[in-house]
């Protein structure tokens, strides 16, 4: 099995996600708040992890536009959930990199008075280990 | 009537009108939260991998103690509550999950699920009553157009929140109306606000709250509530800005009759 | 002892490439009993049964053994060669060497091993087999048709056109069903009305079919050849016999705010009504829960009106009881609820509609006498937008799994309809796939496309959302173009799944007609038996065994119906033997077996028995051959062992258990 695969199995894995139930209808893309922010659309996630592509997949800039608002997890009728896939592959980037989407030393430039706690807890859990 | 009370990190800072002025109306409406003893933060989003167990463990302790008082669960932030009641789910439901966290919490009975999650909205729709709500309110706030901001972590996923229809939801409006007020609805109450991308991407948060600000105004809003204090500040800081946002309970107070009472 | 043949069969490699055939003749030849034992390519076939015969006549043989396929397959086939031979056709067993091992195993060792014992236990039960005889029952010369549709229609004409008496049982007021509702229909396009109205006015004159509306099935019991079925006829408060239909009492009607059921609640109708102008019989019902007179006891207004007399608010439910040979079950079709699609604001917004209020919307008797407008505002549309897959080919618990089948083909029809009656109006199209199998169907599709200019987009709509002034603002992807795309609509049309009607179930239950995961009633054999039930004597037709259109509607229909012939024609039906037996000397009279017999066929008599020396009465249990359908309950229910199977006896099947764990 290439080094690909295995990605792409660990991707499998932590999203609980089986692309091959996936019937490209599009209503994840059609739903998606991020879409044209994202370079690889939700539709596409399925494609690169069944073709084994996830280096792809995780250096796209789609991985740190999603939103994880769940709309694609809601309304995909062939219970993919592409979101899932995504969340998948940002963890495996976060996981071996200790990722470095965020960066401790530059978040103090992005506060303000008002920003809740609640905000950099969720920042931090998802863009950093 | 008691409860378990899980605040959260930003009703201790940033947010502690949502937290005030629920307490003063919950006392007004009979009932008690009672704070969990030593809680920590729920983490803000729910854990990703299927894999992992210890970003859990925090919502895990909490759900045990209202278990051991024998109490539902109370919250009132909607990350918070997406968090530990998808937790729940998981403990009820997800043998290897249920296994492998009871295995680091040692508890003397392992929990699996058995604490009932309530969010604030849904004590006053399923315990307290619409109905009753409405007979308790000293000062209707009658007049006032309000539309109510779901945004996504209270409804989704649907099934296991099982909060309120997730694409059509009405727990919120029948709210507005025991209070007094008229429920202006729109389409964007249940899409997305930005969430934490306002960190980073300022830009998206922007046009992602201007479609939904701009929606409720063409509908008639005057004014938008929400439950999350992630919205808020997403909702003011990033839209067009000139629709006031508040916390649900601050209306909620308004209504009871409780706001002075509760700002001091 | 019996002398035996066993015959395995290779199947060509179903069998064979799984299951050493040789090893399995080698092994089982050498079991005591066995008299002969062969391998053959095909059992089934001509050469395979002379095989059979031969060996009977040349080995004498007294029981035969085929390791096979499974016996719902070939038993039949294998008895009657076993029957030319001049042997008694239940001294013939089956072993399922195919469903039950080579198909579903992969090593060959353990499936020849299976095979093996397989087959040794189908003869430790031919070694205990006796010749049994089936016996007669009759047939009764009528057919009953559940549901008056187009399919129900077509079934009954052409029943009665072989010189049988139907019935038709419909629940509505009138017969036409679906197709009555229709608009137009693909892939000609001509007026649905205009080609069912001809059908239903000669089913209702024709002189061998009855057709009962406004009435429901509420109990069957007997078999095949002999069912006997009550049908409720709901009281209908109006006099069929003085009724002239002169629809004086609809008009007059002062409550008129009940939801159109024929025109899915986009209009109301009156307490008093035909559901529309061409029903049949017509004749009008009155809707008890929104007649004022029944409700608060004044107005009666219907029956001053009425100048025949024909009004009878003191009617009531009349039970008619009739006996049928064969029942075709043609309750059809409804679209699903769409309670769980909000995301497509159909429940948000008037003018978001489905594709059957479309018909409606576009039929010259409908709500908007057939011009196209939002129902929000009676305004003419600029811009319609149709969504395909509603519901259909879901796997989330919200839809359905299947394909609905219709749906691609009647889009395509209004979009063309509307493109070609209004030109000015956009038309869009969301699709996954646009399925068009069917004989000028995808040139259908194309000429959408091609003449009338339909825009289809290859994506998925994934909201919908009610703008402030009126427009609708469909979010969609286009796949093809890799873009998510906004556009203002002004109405959004759901090809919306279809699902078997909700009486299905409680029809299929009275039946015994067994129902798959969908409700979608089980043909006896997806390919060669498509419009029987594995119920003997009930025969589908129509959208109640899977989505299908008009014109293969229509083709099951006459299907359905020429089974039912073949067996109203019949004067005898063979009965099946393997009956349940009761030894009245062990019967112990506790009722145990006739309350678990689903068939009503165990009754009790009191018998006169010497048991040593003593004379006594005895209350004993009595099987009735020709109600008892063999399926055993009885004999595993009796505390004292009376109650034995016939070809299944308890001996038998101990044998069989016997020989497996050898």
């Amino acid at each position: 099995m290439s080094h690909g695969a295995n990605k792409a199995e660990k991707i499998k894995e932590i999203s609980g996600v089986n692309p091959l139930r996936c019937m490209k209808c599009g209503k994840c893309s059609a739903t998606c708040p991020a879409f044209d922010e994202m370079d690889i659309k939700p539709h596409q996630f399925v494609s690169y992890v069944i073709n084994d592509d996830i280096e792809a997949l995780t250096s796209s800039k789609s991985l740190w536009k999603c939103l994880s608002c769940f709309a694609c997890i809601e309304r995909c009728p062939r219970d993919v959930k592409p979101g899932k896939l995504i969340d998948a592959a940002r963890q495996l980037v976060v996981r071996e990199k200790g990722a470095d989407y965020l960066k401790a030393d530059e978040i103090p430039e992005l506060l303000d008075e008002e920003l809740p706690q609640q905000l950099l807890v969720s920042a931090f859990r998802r863009y950093r280990r | 009537m008691k409860y378990t009370y899980y605040p959260g990190c930003t009703l201790r800072t940033k947010a502690k009108d949502l937290d005030a002025y629920a307490k003063a109306s919950a006392k007004a409406l009979g009932f008690e939260l009672e704070e969990v003893t030593e809680w920590q933060c729920c983490g803000g989003v729910y854990p990703l991998g299927s894999d992992e167990i210890a970003t859990k463990l925090s919502s895990v302790r909490v759900l045990n103690e209202a278990k051991e008082k024998g109490q539902d669960l109370v919250t009132l932030c909607s990350a918070c509550h997406h968090v530990i009641k998808r937790v729940n789910d998981d403990m009820k439901n997800v043998a290897d999950i249920q296994t492998r966290a009871n295995n680091y919490m040692k508890l003397d009975e392992p929990y699996k699920g058995e604490t009932n999650v309530l969010h604030f909205l849904e004590v006053l729709r399923d315990k307290v009553g619409f109905d009753n709500l409405k007979k308790m309110v000293t000062n209707p706030l009658t007049g006032r157009k309000i539309g109510a901001y779901y945004g996504c972590l209270l409804l989704r996923p649907g099934e296991i929140l099982a909060f309120d229809n997730p694409e059509n939801p009405t727990i919120i409006e029948d709210f507005i109306k025991a209070i007094g007020a008229t429920p202006v609805v729109y389409p964007y109450r249940n899409e997305c606000c930005g969430g934490y991308i306002s960190l980073k991407e300022k830009d998206m948060a922007k046009s992602m709250c201007d479609t939904i600000v701009e929606s409720a105004k063409g509908f008639g809003c005057e004014m938008l509530i929400t439950a999350c204090p992630l919205c808020m500040y997403n909702l003011n800081k990033n839209s067009v800005g000139d629709v006031p946002v508040y916390y649900f309970t601050e209306l909620l107070a308004e209504a009871l009759g409780v706001k002075e009472a509760a700002a001091e | 002892m019996q002398r035996i043949g066993v015959f395995v069969c290779h199947c060509g490699s179903n069998i064979a490439a799984t299951v050493d055939v040789k090893k399995v003749v080698e092994i089982i030849s050498k079991e005591p009993g066995v008299a002969h034992c062969e391998d053959y390519q095909y059992m089934c076939s001509e050469a395979g049964q002379a095989k059979i015969l031969e060996a009977v006549k040349e080995k004498n043989l007294s029981g035969i053994v085929v390791c096979s396929c499974s016996p719902r397959m070939h038993e039949g086939t294998f008895r009657k060669a076993a029957e030319r031979a001049g042997l008694n056709p239940y001294m013939v067993e089956i072993a399922n060497i195919r469903e039950h091992c080579s198909w579903i195993h992969k090593d060959m060792e353990e499936a020849t091993e299976k095979a093996v014992i397989l087959a040794r236990a189908a003869i430790a039960k031919v070694n205990l087999n006796a010749p049994l005889f089936p016996g007669e029952s009759r047939v009764t010369k009528r057919a009953l048709v559940i549901g008056g549709g187009i399919a129900g229609i077509q079934t009954a004409l052409d029943i009665a056109d072989a010189g049988y008496e139907v019935d038709i049982v419909e629940k509505t007021p009138s017969i036409g069903g679906r197709m009555s509702q229709l608009d137009k229909t693909f892939p000609t396009l001509d007026c649905s009305a205009c080609i069912l109205t001809p059908k239903m006015v000669e089913a209702a004159a024709h002189e061998k079919i009855t057709i009962y509306t406004y009435s429901e099935v509420d109990k069957v019991s007997g078999f095949v050849g002999d069912f006997t079925v009550d049908i409720r006829k709901k009281a209908r408060s109006v006099d069929m016999d003085k009724c002239t239909g002169c629809g004086l009492c609809q008009e007059k009607c002062p409550s008129k705010k009940t939801p159109s059921e024929f025109n899915r609640g986009l209009n109301t109708r009156s307490a008093i009504y035909t559901p529309f102008a061409q029903a049949i019989p017509n004749v009008p019902v009155i809707d008890r829960d929104a007649c004022i007179k029944f409700k608060t006891g004044k107005c009666g207004l219907c029956e001053k009106v009425c100048q025949a007399g024909a009004i009878n608010y003191d009617q009531t439910d009349e039970i008619v009881t009739e006996k049928y040979g064969a029942i075709v079950v043609a309750t059809g079709f409804d679209t699903i609820k769409l309670d769980n699609y909000d995301e497509y604001a159909y429940n948000q917004s008037p003018d978001v509609i489905t594709s059957l209020e479309l018909e409606r919307v576009m039929n010259a008797a409908g709500p908007t006498k057939g011009h196209l407008e939002r129902l929000s505002d009676g305004k003419h549309p600029e811009h319609i937008v149709f969504v395909q897959c509603v519901g259909s080919r879901c796997n989330d618990n919200r839809g359905k799994s299947y394909c609905s089948k219709i749906c691609c083909m009647y889009t395509a029809k209004h979009a063309m309809l509307i493109r070609d009656k209004y030109p000015d109006v956009k038309v869009t199209v969301f699709y996954i796939d646009v399925r068009t199998p069917g004989k000028n169907f995808d040139e259908f599709y194309r000429r959408a496309v091609e003449e009338y200019g339909v825009n289809y987009i290859k994506g998925q709509v994934g909201k919908v959302a009610p703008q402030p002034d009126g427009k609708l603002l469909v979010q969609a992807s286009d796949l093809l173009d890799n873009k998510q795309i906004k556009m203002e609509a002004d109405m959004v049309v759901l090809a919306t799944a279809i699902e078997p009607s909700s009486s299905v179930r409680k029809i299929a239950t009275m039946l015994t007609a067994s129902i798959d995961t969908n409700n979608f009633l089980t043909e006896s054999h997806a390919k060669l038996r498509p419009v029987e039930s594995p119920t003997a004597g009930i025969f589908l037709s129509g959208v109640c065994q899977g989505p299908k259109d008009i014109p293969e509607t229509v083709a099951q229909a006459g299907a359905a119906a020429v089974k039912a012939i073949g067996l109203l024609a019949k004067d005898k039906l063979l009965t099946n033997p393997c009956t349940a037996k009761s030894d009245e000397l062990l019967c112990n009279g506790c009722s145990v077996c006739a309350n678990v017999c689903p068939y009503g066929a165990i009754s009790y008599e009191v018998i006169q028995v010497n048991d040593h020396g003593i004379r006594e009465e005895r209350r004993v249990a009595r099987v009735n051959n020709a109600l008892c359908q063999g399926c055993g309950a009885c004999t595993v229910a009796c505390p004292s062992g009376a109650m034995d199977l016939q070809g299944f006896s308890n001996r038998q099947i101990i044998a069989e258990v016997d020989a497996i764990c050898r």
